[in-house]
């Protein structure tokens, strides 16, 4: 096991499949929210789950493997689209509770043929 | 009781002062850099345990407060991580903008006759074992893979005026990454140029600009129009 006295040095705290658990555990949340909500709001909460999910990937891949710094700058980008993502979704939301006086998701079907 | 209390402190009792300082001190000290082996269990049991209760709450005020706990120890994780910029990042844009703004949306919309919207207790057991499955899928997967191989080399570059990982070294590196260069080309002999971000990081910023601006459109107060007469 040469490879484990080269990195002996800077032996991790966690390793990597603790942080791949906890990312796992965070997008099936964010998957399940986006499934059963049934308050528009709620499903983003989902959205931003499952974003947080893979991003918290990105950075423990970073950080466990030769992705080296190009993970954390994907990260990055990912958390600036989220916050667009979240400002365009809550001024649909809006919108939408403007115009029906709810935000329940299973009412927003007139575009269905 | 409160007069003397101030008084004792305009008095200047040194000791009371010194033994509260000594306190915070040491309270700080003990979630401080470095991590220790626990905090990195505790964050992510709590960060685990908060998007659980995100789905599993049925308000909608609940769930945003559920999901600030669970971005905020997700940020601490990218802290244990090394990386520090994403992780202030991470609280700065997610937990103190992102969420704020779906308090917003959430006190902006959380009147009227629907109050609480419930999904049927039938739909949420079949998402439970759905959610179980795709978990399990997942996680058999990432655990099959022998992430040794892809072990990080050991020595890293780390070049004059680039702190140590202890105090944060991803700032510079990740600021020169987005202007499209790498710190590993500095003074090396090869005449290449590693590829940047300068153009994502670009089409990112306008692309945040153009949302921000159609959000404002599409989120501004209606002004009552005059009743449109018909020409013909």
């Amino acid at each position: 096991m040469s490879t484990t006295d080269q990195v002996a040095a800077n032996v991790p705290a966690a390793e990597l499949n603790t942080y791949l658990f906890i990312a796992a555990v965070l997008f099936v949340c964010g998957i399940v929210c986006m499934a059963t909500k049934r308050n528009a709001i709620g499903v983003l909460m989902g959205v931003e789950l499952v974003l947080n999910g893979a991003n918290l990937n990105f950075v423990a891949f970073a950080r466990f493997t030769r992705l080296g710094l190009d993970g954390q700058v994907v990260s990055l980008f990912v958390i600036v689209l989220a916050a667009a993502e979240a400002a365009i979704a809550l001024a649909i939301a809006l919108n939408f509770y403007n115009n029906h006086l709810t935000i329940d998701v299973d009412r927003a079907d007139e575009l269905k043929g | 009781m409160i007069w003397t209390l101030g008084a004792a402190a305009e008095a200047g009792e040194p000791g009371l002062w010194a033994k509260f300082l000594g306190l915070l001190a040491s309270v700080v000290d003990a979630v401080a850099w470095p991590f220790h082996e626990g905090t990195v269990y505790v964050f992510g049991a709590m960060a685990v345990a908060c998007a659980i209760a995100v789905v599993v709450s049925q308000n909608v005020v609940r769930m945003a407060f559920w999901l600030i706990l669970s971005l905020a120890a997700t940020g601490a994780l990218f802290f244990s991580l090394n990386a520090d910029f994403v992780g202030a990042a991470q609280l700065l844009i997610y937990v103190g903008g992102t969420l704020v703004l779906l308090i917003f949306g959430v006190m902006l919309t959380a009147s009227g006759p629907f109050l609480q919207i419930k999904a049927k207790p039938g739909e949420m057991v079949l998402a439970g074992v759905v959610g179980m499955a795709l978990l399990g899928v997942i996680l058999s997967s990432a655990i099959s893979v022998d992430w040794d191989k892809h072990a990080p080399s050991p020595e890293k570059a780390v070049g004059i005026g680039f702190n140590s990982p202890a105090e944060g070294n991803t700032t510079r590196e990740l600021g020169m990454k987005f202007l499209g260069a790498n710190p590993k080309d500095i003074g090396s002999q090869k005449a290449t140029l590693s590829p940047g971000y300068l153009l994502p990081f670009e089409i990112v910023s306008v692309h945040l600009l153009v949302v921000l601006i159609g959000a404002a459109y599409l989120a501004r107060a209606k002004r009552q129009k005059a009743p449109v007469v018909d020409p013909t």
